[in-house]
Parts: C-alpha cells; sequence; structure tokens
C-alpha cells in the first residue's frame, strides 16, 4: 500500500465521497451560470440535495436490513 | 464576428458571453480542463473547471499509485473506464504511449505510471496490493473525465439554460390570444 494510500486506510470509506458531492456540485452549478455567485448558490443546494439523497437512501437500506 | 451565448441571472439582467470560436473553446477544453474558458476569457470559471477536475483526476491517480488510469483492449482486460478518464484530454494521453510502449515489449516510462497490467497475475497483484484503492482511483479519474464533458460542453455553447429558469422569468399568467387574431 502506498504511503498516501496507508493513513486513508483509516478513513471510512463515506469520506471519500465528500470530496466527489462537492466537486460535481461545483461543476454542475458552473455548466448552469456564469457568476461566481449563483455558481455557488447552486452548487451548495445541489450538494445538500446530493446529500440528502444519499442519507435517505442509507435510512432504506438501514431499515431494510434491521428487519431482514 | 464570433458566436455568443446570452443568458440571464436571477436578477434578470441579460449577458451576453463572446464565445469566440467555439470549436478551438472545446478542444481547448477537452485537451486541458478549463482551458477553453481561459481562452474565451471566462477566467474564473476557467480556473473552476481546472481546480475541481485536475484536483479530481490527480488525488484518483495517486491512491491508486498511477494505476488506475491505463489503457488496455486485451481477451483477459478490457479497460473500459479508460473511456470515461480519457475526457480529462491531456492527463490521461499518456497511457496510451504506455500501453503502446508494453505491447511492444519496451520498458514503459515514468516508472510504470499509467503503464497496463503486462499479465492477469499482474493484475491481480494490483489488487491485492491496492485494496480498495485501484477502485477508488478508477472511479475519481473516470468523474473527472465525465464532468470535462460537461465544461468542454459549457466551452463551446456556453451555459446551459434550464426551462425552469426561463418559466420563472415569464410573466404567470400570459394575455389570451384569439386564435387568428
Amino acid at each position: 500500500m502506498s504511503e498516501m494510500a496507508l493513513p486513508l486506510a483509516q478513513v471510512n470509506l463515506m469520506w471519500f465521497a465528500v470530496p466527489l458531492i462537492i466537486v460535481i456540485s461545483l461543476v454542475y452549478a458552473a455548466t448552469h451560470h456564469e457568476a461566481m455567485r449563483p455558481i455557488l448558490t447552486h452548487a451548495a443546494r445541489l450538494a445538500v440535495m446530493i446529500s440528502g439523497f444519499m442519507l435517505a437512501i442509507m435510512v432504506v437500506l438501514a431499515i431494510v436490513a434491521w428487519r431482514l | 464576428m464570433s458566436p455568443a451565448a446570452v443568458v440571464t441571472d436571477a436578477s434578470g439582467q441579460v449577458e451576453t458571453i463572446d464565445l469566440k470560436d467555439p470549436l478551438v473553446a472545446a478542444g481547448l477544453g477537452w485537451l486541458v480542463p478549463g482551458l477553453g474558458h481561459l481562452y474565451q476569457g471566462r477566467t474564473a470559471k476557467g480556473l473552476l473547471f481546472m481546480i475541481c477536475i485536475l484536483s479530481t483526476f490527480v488525488f484518483g491517480l495517486s491512491i491508486s499509485e498511477g494505476r488506475a488510469v491505463y489503457a488496455s483492449w486485451t481477451d483477459w482486460d478490457r479497460r473500459l473506464p479508460y473511456l470515461c478518464q480519457v475526457g480529462v484530454g491531456l492527463p490521461a494521453l499518456p497511457a496510451l504511449v504506455q500501453n503502446f510502449l508494453v505491447r511492444s515489449q519496451k520498458a514503459p516510462l515514468f516508472g510504470g505510471v499509467m503503464a497496463p497490467p503486462s499479465t492477469p497475475q499482474e493484475l491481480n497483484d494490483w489488487y491485492r496490493e491496492l485494496h480498495r484503492y485501484l477502485e477508488l482511483g478508477t472511479v475519481y479519474t473516470m468523474i473527472a473525465g465525465l464532468l470535462n464533458v460537461l465544461a468542454v460542453y459549457d466551452a463551446w455553447g456556453g451555459p446551459v439554460q434550464l426551462a425552469e429558469d426561463d418559466r420563472k422569468k415569464k410573466p404567470d399568467k400570459e394575455p389570451d390570444t384569439e386564435p387568428g387574431g
């Protein structure tokens, strides 16, 4: 395992989603606006939506796993 | 006269964006993420695309020790993720050179970064050595490539105006018009 990956091994896999959510939100928002302020506003809203969606899916899966 | 994109911001102000030569901008944008926007003078967005996309690509490449990005089309390893990764342009192209060198039985450059595995056993060793980081690096670099496709489209045609945005700007109820009148 690489020197960089070694400390990352202690990190929960879910944390790897955070930079992806931020980057995807920023790039997607930037393709819909030209000025920086609406880009950041749209990106923040989108990041919350993606996180909420992932959280909802996690809750559903947790309930299904618990019932099984 | 160069083509221009007309966008309306949240306050209703109309802004015209000079796209210069859209095909050149799209080509530059594919080659280096954000370069097409810098060519058009859209500096802030160019830097945003460049930082976001390149950092995602470099992070994915780093955690996989340079192995997540490689080009291979053998019977035992058809590397389809490369089709997404190559969307990031120039940073992914060394994989093609490395593939050529490995297939020609020559030593790969840069210590084997972006070189394909030469045997199935070597690929298995990569998974054993890197665990989940080979997959994670592949996901990161694929997403970087796909995001650059969006950035290239933006360089070519300007920002996408959502139909929803257009509806918001229109009055709630348009005056009724009589047919033929």
